[in-house]
């Protein structure tokens, strides 16, 4: 048998998934095995996400580092016999940088990555998931080896609290404390729980190292419940996340056969078992109170606190709930030293961030740079910069419980304090990119109706008043508002925030809040002169067909589903506004561009 | 596909059935959503009568197995079309055009969000962030995922599943 001597890495996260990556994998391996002379000597491996999900699928050679994008199923003959055979770099499937327009043939050069200092993400796109040997080969399982046997309980507490690790999913409670107040807390049973109900739309790094390096999130539980003295643990995950399910039920089976999960780890008195529980759609099981009561079988509906999980938690036993991007970071932690770990980031948030780049960027995709990094950074060097050449307006961070920040904050370090400082906040990591052609006062409508739809309806601030924000918003983009409803959203808004009984209705106004700070004159504009800029809201708008286009092929006319088209064959039509819905039907059907949309 | 229960009845089969998903969980209340998960991939929606059925088999008020039912938006008491369509509207392909999408094929199939048509072929959901936001907008139809679909997209990926 000849020896493997080289890889070609596919990405099979769910956005490549999408795009046919799995059907590229296939092809490269039946490619593979119909060439006698290089079968048995390259091994295709299906990783998680690279994290270039807007150049996806990505296909990276091993060992000379060569990254392409944008691989389509049909190139997998190309790749085997230019590549693998003639090892000829195919020029096509190389990323171009789009300001400089070079041709860039590694990762490591490349403006996406150059920033980026990969940690919890650090085995993503780079080991096969589903295959333990290559999680263990890299340095996998060590740090929880080391715990049991040569390490107390309290030292590991004592190096995650030295590290500065705050909570990832939104929180930034420090993670070594949320471990010892467990640990001391009195209880027989204790629990760990990952909460991996990653609700925030435009925030998917849990999923992608669930995907990606499920068995990290297990070592770290394992390491987790050593330290506090629990036995179980529950992985709560979206029942959205097919895949993630399955890499994570794999990894569960393969890491008890290999006796690192079940009864008596590795030979030792410690033992720890893991089952999953399935969330059902509902954002507010975010919020671990309500995580508890969704893991009970009941309603997600948060309780007040004290007492936090800590004291009394799943079944009102001890437990703890990290999320799955805070215990990806723990085993690293563990095998190289809190001081490692502590040396990078800003003075109260320290190491990394995963951040989701979404909306009107080039480069949508997952990327983990050091806590203090400045959001020009993020959303400049390695976004890459507002797609189509438009000009950059916000940019919202945190997802439905975070902010709208305006160009002035672009030079701001990120961290969990300077984030809240500005009226964001870090949240789960999602950032999206919003350009010119959007509404801000319609962006603090589509925030509120999200709410609306995820409130639990247990207290009265968050069921009521964000309904009432809503209609308030709703009312401005209709052209209806009056200036009292600015002062009202503000007042609302303070009151759901200092009222509300959990976190979903305590940020919940801060989109509004925000956007009012920062966008004061785009509100103004929507009240008073009726006028939506962005040409977003479209009750302000009109659809008017230009004389001098339109051929009156009559193609408008038939689509219109209210006959507001009028207008001979071959002589310019026009558009009824009393009887217009603006749907826009008329001008997707137009071929000339003669039917303009105007503020 | 979802299976019909005819005149409010659940034929012999199906209760055996109910019965047999609750006792896989030990008829364990802390289980619930588990046994309605398991259910409704089995009957593709959770009518009234399943509901009433899971109540009785692990001895819970059928009010509280309603009120789980209803509070979690994966389950649904109406059965879903032959080819359900989920229009991503998190925020990433919101701001891409995610509700031009949701105009588009209510137009074309004249239903609306929740709605099956009469034929029973589709029905139209809306779906918070299935992660693949550097596709966005993002529809689904089934398992099958389309990435960057314009309104204009929308007639020809109906016209895939109208023959079938």
């Amino acid at each position: 048998m000849s020896k493997i001597n080289q890889h070609i890495l596919t990405c099979g996260g769910t956005g490549c998934r999408a795009s046919e990556s799995k059907e590229l994998a296939q092809n490269l391996r039946d490619e593979i095995a119909s060439n006698p002379a290089i079968e048995g000597s390259v091994k295709v491996v299906e990783c998680g996400c690279f994290g270039f999900c807007e150049k996806g699928p990505i296909v990276k050679m091993l060992p000379d580092n060569t990254f392409y994008t944008q691989v389509k199923p049909t190139n997998a003959k190309e790749i085997i016999e230019e590549h693998i055979v003639k090892g000829r770099k195919i020029e096509n499937l190389l990323y171009t940088d789009p300001v400089t327009k070079e041709v860039i043939d590694e990762s490591k050069n490349m403006g996406f990555y150059k920033k980026q200092h990969r940690i919890a993400l650090r085995n993503c796109g780079f080991v096969d998931p589903e295959n333990i040997g290559e999680y263990i080969a890299r340095e996998g399982y060590e740090a929880l080896g080391r715990a049991i046997f040569e390490q107390e309980p309290q030292v590991i507490i004592d190096t995650i609290k030295a590290s500065g690790l705050r909570g990832r999913g939104g929180g930034g409670f420090p993670t070594g404390l949320k471990w010892e107040f467990t640990k001391n807390a009195k209880g027989d049973q204790k629990y760990v729980v990952c909460n991996a109900d990653e609700g925030d739309p435009g925030a998917f790094m849990d999923r992608s190292i669930l995907e990606g390096d499920p068995h990290s999130i297990i070592e770290a539980m394992a390491i987790c419940a050593y330290a506090i003295g629990a036995n179980e643990g529950l992985v709560y995950i979206r029942a959205e996340y097919p895949l993630a399910i399955d890499r994570l039920k794999i990894a569960i089976k393969q890491a008890e056969e290999t006796g690192l999960l079940g009864d008596n780890i590795l030979g030792s008195d410690f033992s720890f078992k893991i089952t999953i529980k399935y969330g059902a759609g509902a954002f507010v099981c975010g919020e671990e109170t309500a995580l508890i009561q969704s893991m009970e079988g009941l309603r997600g509906e948060p309780n007040l606190k004290p007492p936090f999980p800590a004291e009394s938690g799943y079944f009102q036993k001890p437990t703890n709930v990290n999320n799955v991007e805070t215990l990806a970071n723990i085993p690293v932690i563990l095998n190289k030293g809190a001081d490692w770990y502590a040396s990078m980031g800003t003075e109260k948030s320290k190491g990394t961030k995963v951040f989701a780049l979404a909306g009107k960027i080039n480069n949508v995709g997952l990327i983990e740079v050091p806590m203090g990094t400045t959001l020009r950074e993020v959303i400049f060097d390695i976004g890459g910069g507002i797609k189509d050449g438009k000009k950059f307006k916000a940019v919202q961070t945190g997802g439905p419980s975070g902010g709208c920040l305006t160009e002035e904050h672009l030079d701001t370090p990120i961290d969990f304090d300077n984030l809240l400082a500005i009226g964001s906040m870090m949240g789960s990591g999602g950032m999206v990119v919003l350009d010119e052609d959007d509404c801000m006062v319609s962006m603090a409508q589509f925030y509120l109706e999200f709410t609306v739809e995820e409130s639990c309806g247990k207290c009265a601030p968050c069921r009521i008043g964000n309904k009432r924000l809503h209609e308030t918003l709703e009312k401005i983009t209709q052209g209806k508002g009056v200036m009292e409803d600015l002062h009202q959203l503000r007042n609302m808004s303070e009151v759901i925030k200092e009222t509300s009984l959990c976190g979903l209705g305590q940020t919940s106004p801060n989109p509004v809040l925000s956007t009012l700070d920062n966008f004061w004159d785009e509100y103004v504009e929507h009240v008073e002169d009726k006028k939506c800029v962005a040409g977003q809201c479209k009750s302000m708008l009109r659809y008017v067909i230009t004389e001098e286009d339109c051929v009156g092929c009559t193609a408008c006319v038939r689509v219109c589903p209210t006959n507001a088209i009028t207008g001979t064959k071959k002589k310019p039509h026009i558009i009824n506004q009393d009887l217009c819905i603006k749907c826009g039907a008329c001008m997707d059907k137009c071929s000339f561009d003669s039917i303009l949309l105007i503020a | 596909m979802a299976i019909v229960c005819e005149k409010d009845q659940l034929q012999e089969q199906h209760l055996l059935k109910i019965k047999e998903i609750c006792n896989t969980f030990n008829k364990d209340h802390s289980e619930l959503i588990n046994i309605l998960h398991g259910c409704q991939g089995y009957f593709g929606y959770l009518p009234a009568e399943v509901q009433e059925a899971i109540a009785l088999e692990i001895d819970m008020p059928v009010s509280k197995v309603f009120g789980v039912v209803t509070f979690y938006s994966f389950f649904t008491m109406k059965p879903k079309g032959e080819f359900p369509i989920s229009v991503c509207t998190g925020t990433a392909c919101y701001v891409r055009g995610a509700d031009k999408l949701v105009d588009e094929f209510q137009r074309e199939l004249g239903i609306d969000v929740g709605q099956t048509t009469e034929d029973g072929k589709f029905s139209i959901s809306t779906l918070r962030c299935v992660g693949a936001c550097g596709l966005a907008p993002v529809v689904m139809v089934g398992d099958k995922t389309y990435g960057h679909v314009s309104p204009k997209m929308v007639k020809k990926i109906l016209k895939e599943y109208k023959t079938k």
